[in-house]
């Protein structure tokens, strides 16, 4: 049931006229609910910018909140929500802000309130909702793009390749690798080839917490590609359990030299340059 | 037709493909690198496929063959240079080129024919020997 324009026009008087006595019970309701987590001067100005909003929606002759007349206080919703959302806030506790307005409202009519009173406020507590429900929804827009973007950060942040030797490089693999970040790491592994020009590549998966056939998939995919590149790679890192877990799903390495640990490989690198390992002090014999 | 040059650098014959791999370009450079090798009786051919975006089925099929004419023709191949895209594609493709030797750059390319070479005149001084010895207990 939509507001119709008189009515309207009766809760934007409202709004206006009774404006300090309405934030004051508005605020507080909202504040029982955030429990101090927020100033009560900031939530009064909050309060106080939600209020004109929905007066200035109402006394331009706002029927629903999709209409171009409340496009304000949908802007301002928004940008309500998003704060609560980067602030760590719940999507409950963001919409009771706006929920809040109704029973606030409602105590302001009491008890001399006839039938045509209430009529009118079950169109304006419909509006209401609509715009609770408008929060949440760009209460959620704006945690989905939070959460895009730490994920993008993440696989930025945890494929890293580092030289250790001349010709030598390894990419310490953390966390668990799907598609995705296979493809990162691949595509970075192979282009620090390139550009070192290294023929060497150990690949240290001591970080990845399990290895099943698609992730041994990607790691093979990676050895290979780096072979038609000319270069080898050696995969270390493996802990026993992960060996295990390799032998009991039949994941066949091939002739892809695998080593316990990255000290290990690096030997075996070392050693295939003809490199020997000697202890400074150590006497020859 | 556009021709890929093969340069002859000491004991090397050095091709470095600068333009489409088209199937007629890569059957000629077959052929091309086959007399070549013959004329000038070099041990080591380089193939340089570092401007090479695309490398396809035939390419690849191509690349394999002339490194087993060469190898008749007693002279190794190494493909240098391949991009990473290109190694990702291959794989993703299932075409892992069997029997093709590859390095990052003709640099170690030139490296790893210098090797291989030294391992076989070593065997080759050995088969010397154990000919002597042969020829000193009968």
């Amino acid at each position: 049931m939509p507001l119709s324009p008189d009515e309207a026009g009766r809760f934007a008087d409202l709004l206006e006229k009774q404006a300090d006595g309405l934030v004051a019970r508005w605020a507080e309701l909202v504040g029982g609910s955030l429990l101090g987590r927020m100033s009560r001067p900031e939530l009064e100005r909050q309060t106080r910018d939600l209020q004109k909003s929905f007066q200035q929606a109402l006394a331009s002759g706002a029927r629903d909140l999709t209409d171009a007349e409340a496009g304000e206080l949908r802007a301002q919703l928004g940008e309500l929500s998003s704060n609560r959302a980067r602030q760590g806030f719940s999507a409950n506790e963001t919409a009771v802000s706006v929920f809040a307005l109704k029973q606030a409202v409602i105590e302001l009519l009491g008890d001399t309130a006839d039938a045509q009173a209430l009529r009118g406020y079950v169109a304006f507590s419909a509006f209401v909702d609509g715009a609770a429900l408008f929060t949440f929804d760009s209460y959620v827009r704006v945690r989905e793009a939070l959460i895009a973007d730490q994920a993008e950060q993440l696989l930025e942040l945890s494929t890293p390749v580092v030289k250790l030797w001349e010709g030598v490089v390894a990419v310490p693999l953390v966390g668990t690798l799907d598609s995705a970040r296979a493809q990162v790491v691949m595509e970075r592994l192979l282009q620090t080839l390139v550009e070192t020009g290294s023929p060497h590549a150990i690949i240290d998966i001591t970080g990845v917490p399990a290895v099943d056939t698609q992730v041994a998939q990607h790691i093979l995919k990676t050895v290979v590609a780096a072979r038609l590149m000319g270069a080898d790679c050696i995969i270390s890192g493996i802990r026993p359990q992960i060996a295990q877990t390799i032998v009991a799903l039949g994941i066949e390495f091939g002739d892809i030299a695998t080593k316990s640990s990255l000290a290990d490989a690096l030997r075996y690198v070392l050693g295939k340059n003809s490199y020997k390992v000697v202890g400074a002090n150590r006497t020859e014999r | 037709m556009e021709r890929v040059p093969v340069l002859k650098i000491g004991d090397i014959l050095l091709v470095s493909i600068q333009i489409d791999m088209e199937d007629q370009v890569a059957l000629q450079l077959q052929e091309d690198l086959a007399e070549r090798i013959v004329a000038t009786g070099c041990h080591g051919v380089i193939i340089d496929i570092s401007t090479l975006d695309i490398v396809d089925s035939f390419v690849g099929r191509t690349l394999a063959t002339i490194a087993s004419v060469s190898r008749v023709l007693d002279a190794e191949t190494v493909v240098v240079g391949m991009r990473p895209a290109v190694a990702i594609t291959l794989v993703e493709l299932g075409l892992s080129l069997p029997g093709i030797r590859t390095a990052l750059n003709v640099e170690l390319g030139i490296e790893m024919l210098a090797r291989s070479r030294a391992e076989t005149e070593v065997e080759l001084d050995d088969e010397d020997d154990a000919d002597q010895a042969a020829v000193t207990t009968s």
